[in-house]
Protein backbone atom coordinates (compact mmCIF):
# COMPACT_ATOMS: atom_id res chain seq x y z
CA UNK A 1 0.00 0.00 0.00
CA UNK A 2 1.14 2.83 -0.93
CA UNK A 3 2.31 5.28 2.26
CA UNK A 4 0.35 8.95 2.42
CA UNK A 5 2.58 12.07 1.42
CA UNK A 6 2.42 14.53 4.28
CA UNK A 7 1.28 18.11 3.37
CA UNK A 8 3.48 20.90 4.07
CA UNK A 9 3.35 22.65 6.98
CA UNK A 10 3.08 26.15 7.82
CA UNK A 11 3.03 27.88 10.98
CA UNK A 12 -0.74 28.40 12.63
CA UNK A 13 -1.89 31.91 11.82
CA UNK A 14 -4.58 33.96 13.35
CA UNK A 15 -5.21 37.82 12.99
CA UNK A 16 -8.01 40.03 13.80
CA UNK A 17 -10.29 41.34 10.91
CA UNK A 18 -10.35 45.12 11.17
CA UNK A 19 -13.51 46.81 9.89
CA UNK A 20 -12.56 49.90 10.66
CA UNK A 21 -11.08 52.45 7.20
CA UNK A 22 -8.36 51.20 5.77
CA UNK A 23 -4.98 52.27 6.87
CA UNK A 24 -3.65 54.75 4.51
CA UNK A 25 -0.31 53.57 5.39
CA UNK A 26 -0.75 49.89 4.46
CA UNK A 27 1.33 48.48 1.89
CA UNK A 28 1.01 45.03 0.51
CA UNK A 29 1.98 41.76 1.97
CA UNK A 30 5.68 40.91 1.14
CA UNK A 31 5.21 37.09 0.40
CA UNK A 32 6.19 37.06 -3.14
CA UNK A 33 9.32 34.93 -2.94
CA UNK A 34 12.70 36.14 -4.56
CA UNK A 35 14.27 33.34 -4.80
CA UNK A 36 17.22 33.43 -7.62
CA UNK A 37 19.50 36.45 -7.79
CA UNK A 38 20.88 36.53 -11.60
CA UNK A 39 19.42 32.98 -12.33
CA UNK A 40 21.31 31.55 -9.01
CA UNK A 41 19.55 29.89 -6.69
CA UNK A 42 19.59 32.39 -3.44
CA UNK A 43 19.61 29.01 -1.08
CA UNK A 44 23.00 27.58 -3.38
CA UNK A 45 24.58 31.08 -2.34
CA UNK A 46 24.21 30.84 0.80
CA UNK A 47 25.33 27.30 0.99
CA UNK A 48 28.65 28.16 -0.86
CA UNK A 49 29.42 31.66 1.13
CA UNK A 50 27.62 31.68 3.95
CA UNK A 51 24.66 33.69 5.45
CA UNK A 52 24.58 36.68 5.99
CA UNK A 53 25.69 37.32 2.31
CA UNK A 54 25.89 40.42 0.02
CA UNK A 55 25.37 39.67 -4.08
CA UNK A 56 25.84 42.85 -6.15
CA UNK A 57 24.75 42.14 -10.22
CA UNK A 58 26.92 43.11 -12.22
CA UNK A 59 24.48 42.91 -15.46
CA UNK A 60 22.15 44.97 -13.05
CA UNK A 61 25.14 47.53 -12.41
CA UNK A 62 25.86 47.63 -15.99
CA UNK A 63 21.95 48.11 -17.34
CA UNK A 64 21.45 50.88 -14.57
CA UNK A 65 24.41 52.83 -15.76
CA UNK A 66 23.79 52.39 -19.49
CA UNK A 67 20.46 53.56 -18.66
CA UNK A 68 21.90 56.79 -16.69
CA UNK A 69 23.90 57.61 -19.76
CA UNK A 70 21.54 57.37 -22.06
CA UNK A 71 18.89 59.35 -20.45
CA UNK A 72 21.70 62.54 -20.03
CA UNK A 73 23.03 62.08 -23.96
CA UNK A 74 20.27 61.90 -25.76
CA UNK A 75 20.02 65.75 -24.02
CA UNK A 76 22.95 66.73 -23.77
CA UNK A 77 26.15 66.21 -26.13
CA UNK A 78 29.40 66.75 -23.33
CA UNK A 79 28.47 64.32 -20.43
CA UNK A 80 31.24 62.39 -18.10
CA UNK A 81 29.82 60.47 -15.03
CA UNK A 82 32.26 59.70 -12.14
CA UNK A 83 31.90 57.30 -10.06
CA UNK A 84 31.22 58.20 -6.19
CA UNK A 85 33.37 56.08 -4.11
CA UNK A 86 31.63 56.57 -0.86
CA UNK A 87 28.70 54.71 -1.83
CA UNK A 88 30.17 51.65 -2.84
CA UNK A 89 34.25 51.76 -3.20
CA UNK A 90 34.73 47.98 -3.29
CA UNK A 91 37.12 47.29 -6.13
CA UNK A 92 35.06 45.14 -8.05
CA UNK A 93 32.14 47.38 -8.16
CA UNK A 94 34.50 50.37 -8.71
CA UNK A 95 35.75 48.93 -11.58
CA UNK A 96 32.81 48.03 -13.46
CA UNK A 97 32.00 51.70 -13.50
CA UNK A 98 35.54 52.44 -14.59
CA UNK A 99 35.23 49.80 -17.49
CA UNK A 100 32.32 51.91 -18.52
CA UNK A 101 34.21 55.02 -18.85
CA UNK A 102 33.14 56.56 -15.62
CA UNK A 103 35.91 58.35 -13.74
CA UNK A 104 36.27 58.59 -9.82
CA UNK A 105 35.08 61.32 -7.32
CA UNK A 106 36.62 60.30 -4.27
CA UNK A 107 35.92 62.30 -0.99
CA UNK A 108 39.06 61.61 1.32
CA UNK A 109 42.73 60.36 0.91
CA UNK A 110 41.78 56.99 1.45
CA UNK A 111 39.45 57.28 -1.43
CA UNK A 112 42.11 58.92 -3.42
CA UNK A 113 44.73 56.04 -2.87
CA UNK A 114 41.98 53.52 -3.88
CA UNK A 115 41.21 55.11 -6.94
CA UNK A 116 44.60 55.56 -7.85
CA UNK A 117 45.30 51.80 -7.05
CA UNK A 118 42.04 50.92 -9.15
CA UNK A 119 44.28 52.19 -12.39
CA UNK A 120 42.39 55.53 -12.23
CA UNK A 121 44.07 58.13 -14.28
CA UNK A 122 44.99 60.86 -11.60
CA UNK A 123 43.50 63.49 -14.51
CA UNK A 124 40.65 61.56 -14.60
CA UNK A 125 39.76 61.59 -10.62
CA UNK A 126 37.57 64.06 -9.24
CA UNK A 127 38.86 64.68 -5.58
CA UNK A 128 35.83 66.50 -3.50
CA UNK A 129 35.51 67.17 0.44
CA UNK A 130 36.40 69.26 3.16
CA UNK A 131 39.15 66.93 4.35
CA UNK A 132 42.09 67.10 1.83
CA UNK A 133 45.72 67.18 4.21
CA UNK A 134 48.31 68.54 2.71
CA UNK A 135 50.14 65.62 1.37
CA UNK A 136 46.39 64.79 -0.61
CA UNK A 137 46.84 68.04 -1.87
CA UNK A 138 49.93 67.53 -2.85
CA UNK A 139 49.71 63.95 -4.55
CA UNK A 140 46.93 65.88 -6.25
CA UNK A 141 48.52 68.16 -7.97
CA UNK A 142 51.56 66.38 -8.98
CA UNK A 143 48.73 63.58 -10.34
CA UNK A 144 46.63 66.69 -12.56
CA UNK A 145 43.56 65.83 -10.49
CA UNK A 146 40.81 67.92 -10.69
CA UNK A 147 40.44 69.23 -7.16
CA UNK A 148 37.31 70.72 -5.82
CA UNK A 149 38.11 73.51 -3.01
CA UNK A 150 35.44 73.21 -0.27
CA UNK A 151 36.50 76.31 1.79
CA UNK A 152 38.68 79.58 2.13
CA UNK A 153 41.63 77.64 4.45
CA UNK A 154 41.47 74.87 1.73
CA UNK A 155 41.79 77.47 -1.16
CA UNK A 156 44.73 79.21 0.79
CA UNK A 157 46.77 76.31 1.62
CA UNK A 158 46.38 75.25 -1.82
CA UNK A 159 47.30 78.74 -3.30
CA UNK A 160 50.19 78.64 -1.11
CA UNK A 161 51.45 74.85 -2.33
CA UNK A 162 50.80 75.98 -6.16
CA UNK A 163 52.91 79.04 -5.58
CA UNK A 164 55.70 77.20 -3.95
CA UNK A 165 55.71 74.14 -6.33
CA UNK A 166 55.55 76.53 -9.56
CA UNK A 167 52.62 74.49 -11.35
CA UNK A 168 49.01 75.62 -11.62
CA UNK A 169 46.38 73.00 -9.88
CA UNK A 170 42.94 72.39 -12.05
CA UNK A 171 40.85 73.22 -9.29
CA UNK A 172 37.12 74.17 -9.13
CA UNK A 173 34.95 75.63 -6.30
CA UNK A 174 32.25 73.74 -4.76
CA UNK A 175 28.99 76.05 -4.71
CA UNK A 176 25.73 75.64 -2.28
CA UNK A 177 22.96 77.35 -2.92
CA UNK A 178 19.06 77.88 -1.67
CA UNK A 179 17.05 75.88 -4.68
CA UNK A 180 14.24 76.05 -3.03
CA UNK A 181 14.69 72.83 -1.01
CA UNK A 182 14.14 72.32 2.39
CA UNK A 183 17.03 71.68 4.62
CA UNK A 184 19.08 73.66 2.74
CA UNK A 185 22.66 72.21 2.11
CA UNK A 186 25.32 75.11 3.41
CA UNK A 187 27.99 73.36 5.31
CA UNK A 188 29.62 72.77 2.06
CA UNK A 189 31.71 74.63 -0.59
CA UNK A 190 30.84 78.35 -1.06
CA UNK A 191 27.34 79.90 -0.88
CA UNK A 192 25.76 81.17 -3.90
CA UNK A 193 23.30 83.72 -2.34
CA UNK A 194 25.49 85.98 0.16
CA UNK A 195 28.56 86.18 -2.40
CA UNK A 196 31.27 83.77 -0.92
CA UNK A 197 31.04 81.89 -4.50
CA UNK A 198 31.90 84.79 -6.14
CA UNK A 199 34.10 85.81 -3.49
CA UNK A 200 36.39 82.71 -3.84
CA UNK A 201 36.38 83.19 -7.93
CA UNK A 202 37.77 86.54 -7.54
CA UNK A 203 40.41 85.49 -5.03
CA UNK A 204 41.40 82.52 -7.54
CA UNK A 205 41.38 84.23 -10.72
CA UNK A 206 43.41 87.54 -9.41
CA UNK A 207 45.92 85.85 -8.10
CA UNK A 208 46.34 83.57 -11.31
CA UNK A 209 47.94 80.23 -8.44
CA UNK A 210 44.90 78.45 -9.73
CA UNK A 211 43.25 77.21 -12.73
CA UNK A 212 40.33 77.60 -12.23
CA UNK A 213 38.44 74.58 -14.99
CA UNK A 214 34.74 74.25 -13.27
CA UNK A 215 32.29 74.76 -11.13
CA UNK A 216 30.36 72.09 -8.80
CA UNK A 217 27.78 71.65 -6.45
CA UNK A 218 25.91 69.06 -4.87
CA UNK A 219 22.69 70.70 -3.51
CA UNK A 220 21.45 67.28 -1.42
CA UNK A 221 20.59 63.90 -1.13
CA UNK A 222 17.64 61.64 -2.03
CA UNK A 223 16.35 64.45 -3.05
CA UNK A 224 12.93 63.60 -4.62
CA UNK A 225 11.96 66.97 -6.43
CA UNK A 226 13.90 67.51 -10.26
CA UNK A 227 13.29 71.03 -10.31
CA UNK A 228 15.72 71.43 -7.44
CA UNK A 229 18.11 70.58 -10.33
CA UNK A 230 16.47 73.00 -12.79
CA UNK A 231 17.20 75.75 -10.10
CA UNK A 232 20.83 75.11 -8.93
CA UNK A 233 21.68 74.13 -12.83
CA UNK A 234 19.92 78.10 -13.75
CA UNK A 235 22.32 79.50 -10.73
CA UNK A 236 25.58 77.51 -11.88
CA UNK A 237 25.34 78.28 -15.42
CA UNK A 238 24.80 82.37 -14.50
CA UNK A 239 27.69 82.10 -12.49
CA UNK A 240 29.64 80.33 -15.62
CA UNK A 241 28.44 83.15 -17.81
CA UNK A 242 29.57 86.11 -15.65
CA UNK A 243 32.50 84.47 -14.51
CA UNK A 244 33.28 84.78 -18.63
CA UNK A 245 31.77 88.28 -18.77
CA UNK A 246 33.85 89.44 -15.94
CA UNK A 247 37.40 87.77 -16.37
CA UNK A 248 37.15 86.48 -19.57
CA UNK A 249 37.07 83.21 -18.65
CA UNK A 250 35.45 79.92 -20.01
CA UNK A 251 34.17 77.59 -17.18
CA UNK A 252 34.64 74.74 -18.77
CA UNK A 253 32.61 71.71 -16.95
CA UNK A 254 29.71 72.24 -14.58
CA UNK A 255 29.61 69.99 -12.16
CA UNK A 256 26.15 69.07 -10.78
CA UNK A 257 27.00 66.02 -8.45
CA UNK A 258 24.96 63.73 -7.19
CA UNK A 259 21.80 63.00 -4.49
CA UNK A 260 19.11 61.40 -6.84
CA UNK A 261 16.75 59.36 -5.26
CA UNK A 262 17.02 55.60 -5.39
CA UNK A 263 14.22 53.03 -5.45
CA UNK A 264 13.95 52.61 -1.54
CA UNK A 265 11.23 53.92 0.56
CA UNK A 266 12.07 56.45 3.36
CA UNK A 267 10.91 55.89 6.62
CA UNK A 268 7.79 57.79 6.94
CA UNK A 269 6.63 57.83 3.38
CA UNK A 270 3.80 57.37 2.15
CA UNK A 271 4.33 55.76 -0.88
CA UNK A 272 6.69 52.48 -1.56
CA UNK A 273 10.05 54.09 -2.88
CA UNK A 274 9.24 52.41 -6.58
CA UNK A 275 6.27 53.97 -6.61
CA UNK A 276 7.55 57.79 -5.58
CA UNK A 277 11.13 58.60 -6.88
CA UNK A 278 11.39 60.32 -10.23
CA UNK A 279 13.03 58.48 -12.99
CA UNK A 280 16.53 59.47 -14.15
CA UNK A 281 15.31 60.90 -17.18
CA UNK A 282 13.22 63.53 -15.17
CA UNK A 283 16.48 64.84 -13.24
CA UNK A 284 18.09 64.13 -16.70
CA UNK A 285 15.57 66.46 -18.33
CA UNK A 286 16.02 69.41 -15.40
CA UNK A 287 19.68 69.66 -15.66
CA UNK A 288 20.05 69.69 -19.48
CA UNK A 289 16.99 71.56 -20.27
CA UNK A 290 18.49 74.44 -17.59
CA UNK A 291 22.07 74.01 -19.77
CA UNK A 292 20.32 74.69 -22.48
CA UNK A 293 18.62 77.31 -22.14
CA UNK A 294 21.01 79.43 -20.42
CA UNK A 295 22.93 80.94 -23.51
CA UNK A 296 26.06 79.26 -23.49
CA UNK A 297 27.66 79.50 -26.87
CA UNK A 298 26.82 76.44 -29.26
CA UNK A 299 30.41 75.52 -30.10
CA UNK A 300 31.36 76.18 -26.10
CA UNK A 301 29.36 74.01 -23.90
CA UNK A 302 30.66 72.99 -20.65
CA UNK A 303 30.46 69.77 -20.00
CA UNK A 304 28.17 68.32 -17.29
CA UNK A 305 29.93 65.76 -14.75
CA UNK A 306 27.82 63.84 -12.44
CA UNK A 307 28.64 62.26 -9.58
CA UNK A 308 25.59 59.99 -9.07
CA UNK A 309 25.82 57.21 -6.53
CA UNK A 310 22.91 55.74 -5.10
CA UNK A 311 20.80 56.16 -7.92
CA UNK A 312 23.10 53.65 -9.98
CA UNK A 313 24.02 50.51 -7.36
CA UNK A 314 21.25 50.72 -4.87
CA UNK A 315 18.99 47.82 -6.82
CA UNK A 316 22.13 46.11 -7.61
CA UNK A 317 23.01 44.90 -4.24
CA UNK A 318 20.94 42.71 -2.21
CA UNK A 319 21.91 40.94 0.98
CA UNK A 320 20.88 37.34 1.87
CA UNK A 321 19.98 36.29 5.58
CA UNK A 322 18.51 33.80 7.42
CA UNK A 323 15.74 33.29 10.39
CA UNK A 324 17.46 33.00 13.66
CA UNK A 325 14.23 32.39 16.02
CA UNK A 326 11.02 33.80 16.18
CA UNK A 327 9.26 35.09 19.60
CA UNK A 328 6.66 36.81 20.33
CA UNK A 329 6.23 39.72 22.23
CA UNK A 330 4.31 41.00 25.28
CA UNK A 331 1.68 42.94 23.40
CA UNK A 332 1.10 40.13 21.30
CA UNK A 333 3.07 40.99 18.35
CA UNK A 334 5.41 38.77 15.97
CA UNK A 335 9.30 39.37 16.25
CA UNK A 336 11.93 37.07 13.67
CA UNK A 337 15.23 37.31 14.59
CA UNK A 338 17.58 37.51 11.51
CA UNK A 339 20.92 36.78 11.25
CA UNK A 340 21.66 40.52 9.83
CA UNK A 341 21.08 43.62 11.87
CA UNK A 342 21.42 47.09 11.81
CA UNK A 343 25.36 46.59 11.70
CA UNK A 344 25.49 45.26 8.48
CA UNK A 345 22.10 46.86 7.16
CA UNK A 346 23.24 50.54 8.23
CA UNK A 347 20.53 51.79 5.74
CA UNK A 348 18.06 50.21 7.93
CA UNK A 349 17.93 53.15 9.99
CA UNK A 350 16.59 55.72 7.03
CA UNK A 351 14.63 52.91 4.92
CA UNK A 352 11.62 50.49 5.45
CA UNK A 353 13.86 47.81 3.02
CA UNK A 354 12.05 45.50 0.81
CA UNK A 355 12.59 41.86 2.67
CA UNK A 356 11.51 39.03 0.67
CA UNK A 357 11.08 35.57 1.46
CA UNK A 358 13.76 33.34 -0.40
CA UNK A 359 11.44 30.20 -0.84
CA UNK A 360 8.19 29.70 -2.11
CA UNK A 361 6.00 30.44 0.98
CA UNK A 362 1.33 30.89 1.83
CA UNK A 363 -0.08 33.63 0.92
CA UNK A 364 -1.03 33.93 4.64
CA UNK A 365 0.79 37.01 6.66
CA UNK A 366 1.58 37.93 9.74
CA UNK A 367 2.59 41.66 10.96
CA UNK A 368 6.18 41.07 11.80
CA UNK A 369 9.10 43.13 13.54
CA UNK A 370 12.43 42.48 12.54
CA UNK A 371 15.03 41.92 14.44
CA UNK A 372 18.76 41.31 14.06
CA UNK A 373 20.72 39.17 15.72
CA UNK A 374 22.67 41.90 18.12
CA UNK A 375 22.34 42.29 21.67
CA UNK A 376 20.85 45.89 21.63
CA UNK A 377 17.81 47.27 21.48
CA UNK A 378 18.14 49.68 18.50
CA UNK A 379 19.01 46.38 16.44
CA UNK A 380 15.41 47.15 14.36
CA UNK A 381 15.86 45.78 10.60
CA UNK A 382 11.76 46.74 10.21
CA UNK A 383 9.85 47.84 12.67
CA UNK A 384 6.93 46.39 11.12
CA UNK A 385 6.59 44.09 7.94
CA UNK A 386 3.82 42.19 6.66
CA UNK A 387 5.08 38.61 5.86
CA UNK A 388 4.45 34.61 5.68
CA UNK A 389 5.42 33.08 8.71
CA UNK A 390 9.33 32.28 8.49
CA UNK A 391 11.03 29.07 10.25
CA UNK A 392 13.90 29.07 11.72
CA UNK A 393 16.35 28.33 9.24
CA UNK A 394 14.59 29.68 6.39
CA UNK A 395 15.79 32.40 4.03
CA UNK A 396 14.83 36.40 3.08
CA UNK A 397 16.72 38.76 0.82
CA UNK A 398 16.97 42.49 1.57
CA UNK A 399 16.37 44.49 -1.36
CA UNK A 400 18.00 47.74 -2.68
CA UNK A 401 20.69 47.48 -0.29
CA UNK A 402 23.61 48.16 -3.25
CA UNK A 403 24.30 51.47 -1.52
CA UNK A 404 25.84 52.96 1.73
CA UNK A 405 25.70 49.35 3.41
CA UNK A 406 29.35 48.15 2.38
CA UNK A 407 30.79 51.38 3.15
CA UNK A 408 28.81 52.72 6.61
CA UNK A 409 28.57 48.89 8.22
CA UNK A 410 30.12 48.28 11.54
CA UNK A 411 32.23 45.43 12.55
CA UNK A 412 29.98 45.50 15.51
CA UNK A 413 29.88 42.36 17.69
CA UNK A 414 30.25 39.87 14.69
CA UNK A 415 31.74 39.62 11.44
CA UNK A 416 31.29 41.46 8.63
CA UNK A 417 29.63 39.31 6.04
CA UNK A 418 31.05 38.46 2.44
CA UNK A 419 30.27 39.75 -0.55
CA UNK A 420 29.70 38.04 -3.89
CA UNK A 421 29.34 39.54 -7.88
CA UNK A 422 27.73 37.52 -10.14
CA UNK A 423 29.02 38.54 -13.19
CA UNK A 424 26.86 38.80 -16.75
CA UNK A 425 27.47 35.25 -17.77
CA UNK A 426 25.38 34.21 -14.39
CA UNK A 427 28.92 33.03 -12.68
CA UNK A 428 29.00 34.06 -8.61
CA UNK A 429 32.84 35.40 -7.58
CA UNK A 430 33.69 36.32 -4.25
CA UNK A 431 34.84 39.65 -4.54
CA UNK A 432 35.28 40.31 -0.15
CA UNK A 433 36.01 37.45 2.18
CA UNK A 434 34.09 37.79 5.41
CA UNK A 435 35.84 38.93 8.36
CA UNK A 436 37.69 36.84 10.62
CA UNK A 437 39.25 37.50 14.39
CA UNK A 438 42.84 37.79 12.90
CA UNK A 439 41.43 40.07 10.35
CA UNK A 440 39.88 42.11 13.23
CA UNK A 441 42.46 41.83 15.53
CA UNK A 442 45.33 42.61 13.40
CA UNK A 443 45.98 45.99 14.14
CA UNK A 444 45.37 45.30 18.01
CA UNK A 445 48.59 45.81 19.95
CA UNK A 446 48.40 44.16 23.89
CA UNK A 447 50.92 45.46 26.53
CA UNK A 448 52.75 43.14 27.76
CA UNK A 449 51.69 43.43 31.12
CA UNK A 450 48.49 42.65 30.38
CA UNK A 451 49.09 39.59 28.45
CA UNK A 452 49.42 37.16 31.30
CA UNK A 453 46.32 36.48 33.70
CA UNK A 454 46.35 35.04 37.01
CA UNK A 455 43.07 33.11 37.38
CA UNK B 1 -7.09 25.23 26.58
CA UNK B 2 -10.77 24.98 24.96
CA UNK B 3 -12.00 27.63 22.73
CA UNK B 4 -15.67 29.59 23.79
CA UNK B 5 -18.23 27.87 22.74
CA UNK B 6 -20.06 29.74 20.58
CA UNK B 7 -17.31 30.65 18.08
CA UNK B 8 -18.17 30.13 14.59
CA UNK B 9 -15.59 28.53 12.55
CA UNK B 10 -16.07 28.48 8.32
CA UNK B 11 -14.38 26.05 6.63
CA UNK B 12 -12.25 28.83 4.50
CA UNK B 13 -10.71 29.80 7.92
CA UNK B 14 -13.12 32.95 8.90
CA UNK B 15 -14.16 33.02 12.87
CA UNK B 16 -16.78 34.82 14.70
CA UNK B 17 -16.92 35.87 18.25
CA UNK B 18 -20.68 36.76 18.58
CA UNK B 19 -20.33 38.21 22.25
CA UNK B 20 -17.84 40.88 21.17
CA UNK B 21 -18.79 41.03 17.04
CA UNK B 22 -14.42 39.99 16.70
CA UNK B 23 -14.10 38.31 13.42
CA UNK B 24 -10.78 36.70 12.73
CA UNK B 25 -8.92 34.78 9.70
CA UNK B 26 -6.89 31.78 10.59
CA UNK B 27 -4.61 29.64 7.90
CA UNK B 28 -5.16 25.91 7.03
CA UNK B 29 -3.51 24.48 9.74
CA UNK B 30 -4.73 27.18 12.11
CA UNK B 31 -8.32 26.78 11.26
CA UNK B 32 -7.60 22.57 11.19
CA UNK B 33 -6.16 22.84 14.40
CA UNK B 34 -8.95 24.58 16.04
CA UNK B 35 -11.69 22.57 14.87
CA UNK B 36 -9.78 19.93 16.95
CA UNK B 37 -10.18 22.00 19.75
CA UNK B 38 -13.36 22.92 19.47
CA UNK B 39 -14.15 18.83 18.95
CA UNK B 40 -12.23 18.23 22.73
CA UNK B 41 -8.73 17.46 21.54
CA UNK B 42 -5.79 17.83 24.11
CA UNK B 43 -2.70 19.30 22.98
CA UNK B 44 -1.16 16.32 22.75
CA UNK B 45 -3.78 14.74 20.35
CA UNK B 46 -3.48 17.58 18.45
CA UNK B 47 -0.14 17.12 17.94
CA UNK B 48 0.33 13.43 16.87
CA UNK B 49 -3.01 14.39 14.43
CA UNK B 50 -1.12 17.20 12.90
CA UNK B 51 2.46 15.27 12.84
CA UNK B 52 0.11 12.32 10.69
CA UNK B 53 -0.70 14.72 8.21
CA UNK B 54 1.81 17.06 8.09
CA UNK B 55 5.68 16.98 7.19
CA UNK B 56 6.68 18.63 10.55
CA UNK B 57 8.71 17.94 13.61
CA UNK B 58 7.09 17.55 17.21
CA UNK B 59 9.54 20.39 18.49
CA UNK B 60 8.25 23.02 15.58
CA UNK B 61 4.32 22.04 16.56
CA UNK B 62 4.44 22.18 19.84
CA UNK B 63 6.29 25.43 19.96
CA UNK B 64 3.65 26.72 17.49
CA UNK B 65 0.52 25.29 19.22
CA UNK B 66 1.68 27.18 22.56
CA UNK B 67 2.02 30.15 20.54
CA UNK B 68 -1.21 29.95 18.64
CA UNK B 69 -3.14 29.22 21.85
CA UNK B 70 -1.97 32.57 23.65
CA UNK B 71 -2.83 34.53 20.44
CA UNK B 72 -5.94 32.94 21.51
CA UNK B 73 -6.36 33.88 25.00
CA UNK B 74 -4.64 37.05 23.69
CA UNK B 75 -7.63 37.62 21.30
CA UNK B 76 -9.86 36.00 24.18
CA UNK B 77 -11.37 33.52 22.45
CA UNK B 78 -10.62 30.49 24.65
CA UNK B 79 -12.64 29.90 28.07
Amino acid sequence: MKKKEKKIYERPLIRPLNASISNKFGRRTEWLPLTHIDGIPVVDLINEFGSPLFVYSEKKIRDNFMMAKRAFETRYPKIQFAWSYKTCYLNAVCNVYHQMGSWAEVVSGFEYEKALQNGVPGDKIIFNGPDKSKHDLLLAMKNNTLIHIDHFDELYLLTELASSSKSKPRVAIRINMDTGVYPQWDRFGFNYENGQAWEAVNKILMNDALDLVGIHTHIGTFMMTPSAYAVATAKMTELAIQIKKKFNHIITYIDMGGGFASKNTLKGSYYAGADAVPDIGEYAEAITSALLNAGFDRNNLPFLYLETGRALVDDTGFLLGTVLANKRLADGRRATILDFGVNTLFTSFWYDHKISPAQEMGHYAEETILYGPLCMNIDVVRDAISLPPLKPGQHVVAQYVGAYNITQSMQFITFRPAVVMIDREGRSHLIRKRESLDYVQKNEILPSHLKKLNW
Amino acid sequence: MKLKKDIAISDSGFLFNPSSGDSYTANPIATEILKYMQSGFSNEQIIVSIMESYDVERSTIEKDLFDLESMLSNYKLTR
